[in-house]
């Protein structure tokens, strides 16, 4: 088991003035041990980071060192690394049992052992009896697993998952997920996780990155992502639906947005420019005229155990999200919208990033 | 076809087995054929029921005994050098273009460009065109009447290497790097993964050039001027003597039918493969 650093990470397609930088410089410090998630919309160079790390990218700056040594030049194999593909990359002509054993037989570990650490994975994993089928003959969660289980019998210091659960349906993958949360509390191997969608991110991460257009926004617990959002992109990615962003001018109290004066229950933190970020599911709406932000109805949705108002607010639009046992406003009523302030989140409208 | 008439089932029937008939009287032909003297295959009306002679001529074609105005090789001696020739060919394309296409596909080496497009242009200039300058270097070389002179010349592939070439592109990029992590170098992907994975396209090109091979005729007619290094093809051809002298066709047909029988042995058995390897992409 290690810790993984990068350092200054830059990686470059091309060189000279043609050069198309992907990832600009990211810095991190992912402790023994840890489950990291690394998500953010395609393109914005997630795999790119992963595949460097695991061996398969060159880096074009910085440094990345996994268990304090720096891996730069290291082949994937010498990593002492394990990785999950997205497609699971099996080999399709070999069995389940050779194509866990393959990395073993390589590297010239005695059959003995190769059989046995085979067979404790596939017991793990459960999947004793398929040992001898080939890959095309098992499902889609089976081939998953054999996949985990090349990684698992390596037994190596890092894990490394390249979006290894979007190939599955999402019941299989809700069950997935918890099988690689036991998994990593029982062998509790450093893991860097892929993935665009937060959900996994946000139920597997202990910390998770949050990554757009080859910048690491944020890294942080789920609670301090989804609480303290550090941009005003990692509010908008985090959360469903995404959080409210008002961009207007604050002046104490007071706070201009869409051709309307909202006053705020706290002073603003700043004056001038901001933007003000609200989560649908921090909203308290009742239809009395009480005090508070007056929301056109425009459509409703019922999730079942909540409900989804879409209104106006101004000309701008808003969307706050309810519970389905209120009773739910109609469309085209005007209801009140109240909001606390711990539920208010500024950022500056220039640089985007929290106040 | 969707509709399922009777009229239209016996037509296309019908249509086959003319279709057969037309391929398969010649050949039927050539058997009988090669079951009678000789005297009594120039008579007309010719026989069209084997006769009794079955085994005295094809023992004779074997051992050369036949006694016709051509040449009288013997036809076991000529089967022995198409086989090593057309078996030689046929691997020795394998391994070549299976090579060629593993250095195209997954390496990046200077002039790679170059080296692909020098192959690709091969694909226009079939051995009745260059010939004359092969036979040059092979006879400068000294290898005429020999194996390595009947078989070298044929066996870069073009064709061959781009099939593979085409293979190996549809084999995903994970895979590679699954065999990276897993410490696997070039070779060992190469032997371990690749190979097995082209199975089927080694077996459907085998095929194709093993009768490639056997059925050669215009480079060994030049490179074999010794009786004892005639592939059974260019034999036949030898064993017919111009003009009107006698030849013995009963002869000449059962070494035909022989010759026959390996091709049609590698198809038979390898036919499964080889549809296979046409059709199927297993990945």
């Amino acid at each position: 088991m290690a810790s993984i650093t990068l350092k200054d990470v830059i990686k470059r397609y091309g060189s000279g003035p043609k050069a198309n930088q992907v990832i600009h410089g990211v810095n991190a410090e992912i402790a023994d041990g840890e489950f990291i998630v690394i998500v953010g919309p395609s393109g914005c160079g997630k795999s790119t980071l992963l595949r460097m790390v695991a061996g398969l990218e060159e880096i074009s700056g910085g440094t990345i060192a996994i268990g304090g040594r720096v891996v730069n030049d290291t082949e994937p194999s010498e990593r002492d690394i394990a990785m999950v593909f997205q497609n699971y990359a099996l080999y399709p002509h070999m069995s389940v049992f050779d194509n866990m054993a393959y990395g073993l037989k390589i590297a010239k570990v005695p059959i003995d052992e190769i059989k046995a650490r085979v067979d404790k994975a596939a017991r793990i994993l459960e999947l004793g009896q398929y040992l001898q089928r080939k890959p095309r003959e098992l499902s889609g969660g089976q081939r998953q697993r054999v996949a985990m289980g090349r990684a698992i019998v390596r037994q190596p210091q890092v894990f490394l998952f390249d979006e290894p659960l979007s190939n599955l349906d999402a019941k299989l993958r809700a069950q997935t997920r918890l099988e690689i949360q036991k998994l990593h509390n029982d062998l509790g191997v450093t893991s860097l996780f892929v993935t665009h969608d937060q959900v996994e991110a946000m139920t597997l991460a202990q910390r998770m990155i949050v990554m757009n257009a080859g910048r690491m926004e944020q890294i942080g617990t789920p609670e301090e992502v989804y609480h303290r959002p550090a941009s005003t992109f990692v509010a908008g990615f985090i959360g469903s639906p995404p959080m409210n962003l008002l961009s207007g001018r604050a002046d104490g109290s007071r706070f201009e947005v869409a051709g309307q004066t909202l006053s705020l229950p706290v002073a603003a933190p700043r004056a001038g420019d901001v933007i003000l970020g609200v989560r649908p599911e921090h909203v308290e709406l009742s239809q009395a005229r009480a005090a508070g932000w007056s929301l056109k109805v425009e459509a409703l949705e019922m999730l079942g155990a909540e409900r989804l108002v879409y209104g106006l607010l101004g000309d701008g639009l808003f969307t706050a999200r309810i519970d389905a046992t209120l009773t739910p406003p109609k469309v085209g009523d005007t209801v009140t919208l109240q909001v606390t302030p711990e539920h208010m989140h500024w950022f500056d409208a220039a640089t985007k990033t929290r106040i | 076809m969707v509709e399922r008439r009777a009229t239209l089932g016996i037509l296309a029937h019908a249509v086959m087995i003319l279709g057969v008939v037309i391929v398969a009287f010649p050949i039927y032909l050539a058997f009988v054929a090669s079951t009678h003297t000789s005297q009594e295959i120039v008579q007309a009306p010719m026989p069209l029921l084997p006769g009794g002679h079955f085994w005295e001529n094809y023992v004779a074609a074997l051992t050369g005994h036949g006694g016709g105005a051509g040449s009288n090789a013997p036809v076991g001696r000529m089967m022995w050098i198409s086989l090593v020739t057309a078996l030689t060919i046929a691997i020795g394309k394998i391994a070549v273009s299976l090579l060629s296409a593993f250095a195209l596909v997954y390496f990046r080496f200077p002039m790679r460009g170059v080296f692909f497009w020098a192959i690709f242009v091969t694909l226009m200039l079939p051995v009745e065109v260059r010939i004359l300058p092969t036979y040059k270097v092979i006879s400068d070389l000294s290898m005429l009447n020999s194996y390595a002179g009947l078989t070298i010349p044929l066996i870069a592939s073009a064709t061959a290497t781009f099939l593979f070439r085409q293979f190996f592109l549809t084999v995903p990029e994970e895979l590679v790097e699954a065999a990276r992590m897993d410490g696997a170098g070039p070779m060992r992907f190469f032997k371990d993964i690749l190979v097995p994975l082209s199975k089927t396209s080694i077996a459907a090109l085998f095929v194709i050039q093993f009768i490639y091979g056997w059925n050669q005729y215009l480079w060994p007619l030049l490179a074999a001027t010794s009786e004892d290094m005639y592939p059974v093809v260019v034999g036949i051809k030898r064993m017919i003597a111009g003009g009107d002298s006698g030849n013995e066709w009963n002869i000449v047909m059962a070494t035909a039918i022989m010759a026959m029988i390996p091709p049609a042995i590698v198809v038979i058995f390898m036919q499964r493969w080889f549809v296979k390897g046409l059709v199927d992409t297993e990945k």
